[in-house]
């Protein structure tokens, strides 16, 4: 085995693609739980063009998930057990918000006239559902599963600003899938969640560090505070430009409809960084480092060439897929 | 309760469920694409509706496939944390490539599959409807490689009671993958081959008889004709295979308690395990040394040989295993009557009758209480082990209080009766909805010659 692929950088490494992963799903899940949770304020035919929005994409989008989740199982298994297992309810919930999302989406056009009114609701109940309940673990995580009513106060905080977040997702998502009316909603919708999402990031930002001597040492510490500026400064840079920039949508020239959720993308990384940068290198804040999580060399190798050749291909469909249904969002349709 | 008992219970439930789903995916995605390559060749209109409607069908079992499948990735982690523990390093790479290869491909291809059609020329269409059919096939192939070591581990070493890999190959092609693999996947046909024939019968009882309906019936009392044979000669051949590697298994299959000679192959009976006897045994002389042996007075192992001298149990619960071995088996030789008796009908007269119809509704599900048995055969034969001979279920079962995983399960359960009441009658709907809008007084319901009997409204939308 190559030095490079030694006990010491596998664990990094496995948690860099974990990150990517989770990232991923944040992002790309969070635009159509978001729109799913959006759906609540639009009537029957909008919501049609909505769900023809995500529809080609929800699944792989989904499937993010799992692959966060495998690589935690996979590559760091002590953890994973101790994840979920603190957070066994809100995992149970949280599944029971994508099941019921998930199927909604079929149900929704193919049962009996008199109950699509119901699977509607379980698609916007899904989707809130389940931005809740994981703003609900993000929370606990971040408070290292400490008992008491602070954490889940806290938690409970989390809950509300990421289902935030999702719907700004969601939204400006809409503001580049869409046009006319609709459109001008979600133009809508995308200022109140902008808002919203950022009440919630300096809420998180200013909590984080407060309850954690920690990570207030590893921000405010001396030469890293100015190398670290430039995360904080750049987002709050990125929410000001975004608001200027939604008061003149929508535009009759459709070029720049998808400057928005390039701009809530951007945001994400950000905030994913900082709370990465905050955590690093604990798995499970304050009781497991990566490395002490870590399962063996050899097996990570196996998985690690495995990634590595799939996956540019899966990078590939995925852009050929985003490819073929480029543009406004049209009706779905089998034929 | 008991919080392992409840973990199992809930799992057994998750999994279960689970599985209805890619079991019709799996062999419904193939028979898609043989439906669109028809129409490729043939141009016929019916092949192209046959596909339209059947895509409705594998666009619900898929998201209800997907769906439970996320449940189940995350139950390794809230039920069985010592299972990753002991075993992860050869569950984890196999998991990861499962998603790796598999999940992503059809996850993608199924967008461009459902809603392509008028947005990619035809030939990436197919190959999308083909690519989602390998995705499904390749989950399988990867999980039934880690079911597969669990029952027969082999190409791993143990130390300090954790399992490292030292050889891939006997790892993925260890002795019992060949089979089940084959079985499983035959499964799969068979419950896609009857839900096929069954629906189409349905509309066909509705007066709803054009070509893609005939077309569609044909193909699914043709696969059920052709494959069942096939799986119950490998479904022999599986077990053989276990009698070598888990003996306790099959006597727990035939209830036998001792070792012996001339074992009868038991029909019917109550197996007791208290008393270690069998009530009310209807058997057939010599019968289980035949199948088994291929010698009237072969030896065969007995349930008694796996009792350890202080009393504890080494094998499985006897009671559960020999039923549900019966009911697959069964279920086996019904669909063999059946398609059969249909495929008859079809090839000499071209068209059914309405008793073989009402039948063929009857046993539109049958495929799914067949694997279900199946599973149960396979999984509640492997206990008391979680991996055979390696690790035992409760050595790997979670901490977590029973409240909680009680709460869950019923949360869960609640759920899935819900579901599985949905999609069945769904199903049904869009069975019956085939017919209105077709021209014509709703009686005569025949399609003209060719032309699409799917009316505009039941495609706009995604319906
Ligand atoms: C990758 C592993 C894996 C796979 C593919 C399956 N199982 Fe399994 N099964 C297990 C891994 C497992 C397990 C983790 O090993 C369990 C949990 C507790 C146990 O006893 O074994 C189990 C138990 C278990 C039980 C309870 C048995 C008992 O506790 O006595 C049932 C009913 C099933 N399974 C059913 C299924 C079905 C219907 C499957 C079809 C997909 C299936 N299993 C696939
Ligand atoms: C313990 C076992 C299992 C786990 C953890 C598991 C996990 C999953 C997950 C996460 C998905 C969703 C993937 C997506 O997002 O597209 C899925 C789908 C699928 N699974 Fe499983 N699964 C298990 C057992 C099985 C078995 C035994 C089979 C087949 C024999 C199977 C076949 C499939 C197939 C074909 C799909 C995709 C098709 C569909 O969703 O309907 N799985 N599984
Ligand atoms: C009629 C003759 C059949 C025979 C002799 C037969 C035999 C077997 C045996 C011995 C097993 C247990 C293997 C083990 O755990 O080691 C098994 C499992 C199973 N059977 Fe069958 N079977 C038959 C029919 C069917 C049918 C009709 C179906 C479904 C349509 C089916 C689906 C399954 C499934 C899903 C499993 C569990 C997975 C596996 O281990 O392969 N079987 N079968």
């Amino acid at each position: 085995m190559p030095a490079l692929l030694d006990g010491q950088t596998l664990p990094l490494i496995f948690a860099a693609l974990m990150g990517i992963a989770i990232l991923a799903y944040v992002i790309l899940d969070g635009y159509d739980l978001g729109v799913g949770m959006l759906m609540a304020l639009a009537d029957r035919q909008e919501r049609d063009r909505m769900v023809a929005t995500i529809g080609p994409f929800w699944d792989a989008n989904e499937t993010w998930l799992v692959l966060g989740i495998g690589l935690l199982l996979v590559a760091f298994p002590t953890a994973h057990g101790m994840v979920l297992q603190a957070l066994y309810l809100p995992v149970a919930l949280m599944l029971l918000g994508l099941t019921l999302r998930g199927v909604a989406f079929e149900f929704r056009v193919k049962a009996q006239e008199q109950y699509q009114r119901w699977w509607d609701w379980a698609f916007v109940g899904g989707s809130a559902l389940s931005a809740l309940t994981q703003g609900y673990m993000l929370g606990l995580y971040i408070m290292g599963f400490q008992e008491g009513w602070l954490t889940h106060a806290f938690a409970i905080g989390a809950a509300a600003g990421l289902a935030a977040a999702y719907g700004f997702m969601g939204a400006t998502w809409l503001v580049g899938k869409t046009d006319g009316d609709l459109q001008a909603r979600a133009v809508r919708w995308t200022r109140l969640t902008l808002v919203a999402t950022a009440i919630g990031m300096v809420a998180v930002s200013l909590a984080t560090p407060l309850v954690s001597p920690r990570i207030f040492e590893r921000w405010f510490s001396f030469p890293n505070m100015i190398g670290l500026m430039p995360i904080p400064l750049m987002t709050a840079a990125l929410f000001v430009a975004l608001w200027v920039f939604l008061r003149r949508m929508p535009r009759l020239d459709h070029s720049l409809d998808f400057v928005p959720f390039m701009g809530a993308m951007s945001l994400f990384v950000l905030g994913f960084l900082g709370l990465a940068y905050s955590f690093y290198p604990y798995i499970v804040p304050e009781k497991l480092t990566i490395w002490q999580a870590a399962s063996s060399p050899e097996s990570l190798v196996i998985i690690l060439m495995g990634a590595l050749v799939v996956l540019p291909f899966i990078a590939c469909y995925t852009a050929f897929s985003y490819y073929v249904f480029r543009g406004k969002a049209t009706e779905l349709r089998y034929d | 309760m008991d919080p392992i008992l409840l973990a199992r219970i809930q799992f057994g439930a998750n999994i279960s469920f689970h599985i209805l789903f890619p079991t019709i995916t799996i062999a419904l995605g193939w028979v898609l694409l043989l439906f669109k390559v028809m129409f490729n060749r043939t141009g016929e209109d019916k092949w192209m509706n046959a596909y339209r409607f059947w895509v409705k069908v594998f666009a619900l079992s898929f998201a209800l496939g997907v769906v439970s499948g996320i449940t189940m990735s995350f139950q390794f982690g809230t039920n069985w944390p010592g299972f990753m523990e002991r075993v992860g390093n050869i569950a984890g790479p196999l998991l990861a490539y499962e998603v790796l290869t598999a999940f992503f491909l059809e996850a993608t291809f199924l967008g461009i599959m459902l809603f392509g059609f008028r947005k990619v020329p035809n030939w990436v269409h197919t190959l999308a409807t083909f690519l989602v059919a390998f995705g499904t096939t390749m989950s399988a192939f990867w999980i039934l490689v880690l079911n597969s070591w669990m029952h027969t581990p082999a190409g791993h070493e143990m130390r300090d009671g954790v399992a490292f890999a030292i050889d891939w190959v006997a790892i993925i092609f260890n002795p019992s993958l060949p089979y089940r693999l084959a079985h499983m996947l035959l499964a799969s046909g068979l419950t896609c081959g009857f839900l096929i024939a069954g629906l189409s019968a349905w509309r066909w009882l509705k007066h709803d008889r054009g070509p893609d309906v005939m077309i569609a019936l044909r193909t699914g009392i043709t696969i059920g004709a052709l494959l069942i044979p096939v799986q119950i000669i490998v479904g022999d051949m599986h077990g053989l295979n276990t009698l070598k590697h888990q003996p306790a298994k099959v006597a727990a299959m035939e209830a036998n308690w001792e070792t012996r000679g001339n074992v009868p192959l038991v029909l019917f009976a109550i197996p007791n395990e208290r008393e270690r006897r069998n009530a009310l045994e209807i058997a057939i002389p010599n019968g289980a040394s035949l199948i088994l042996k291929h010698d009237p007075a072969g030896i065969v192992p007995g349930l008694n040989e796996f009792v350890r001298a202080d009393g504890t149990r080494l094998h499985p619960p006897v009671a559960p295993v020999f039923y549900a071995f019966r009911i697959m088996v069964g279920i086996g030789m019904l669909m063999l009557l059946l398609s059969w008796a249909s495929g008859w009908r079809l090839w000499r007269r071209g068209d059914i009758t309405a008793p073989l119809a009402w039948l063929l509704v009857g046993m539109t599900f049958s495929g799914w209480v067949a694997t279900l048995a199946g599973w149960y055969v396979t999984e509640i034969g492997r206990q008391p082990w979680l991996v055979t001979g390696v690790l035992t279920t409760a050595e790997a079962a979670s901490k977590v209080p029973a409240g909680m995983i009680a709460s869950t399960l019923a949360m869960y359960l609640a759920i899935y009766v819900a579901l599985i009441a949905a999609y069945i009658s769904v199903l049904f709907h869009l069975a019956g909805k085939g017919l209105k809008g077709v021209a014509g007084p709703a009686g005569l319901g025949v399609s003209k010659g060719g032309a699409p009997v799917h009316p505009r409204g039941a495609t706009a939308r995604n319906g």
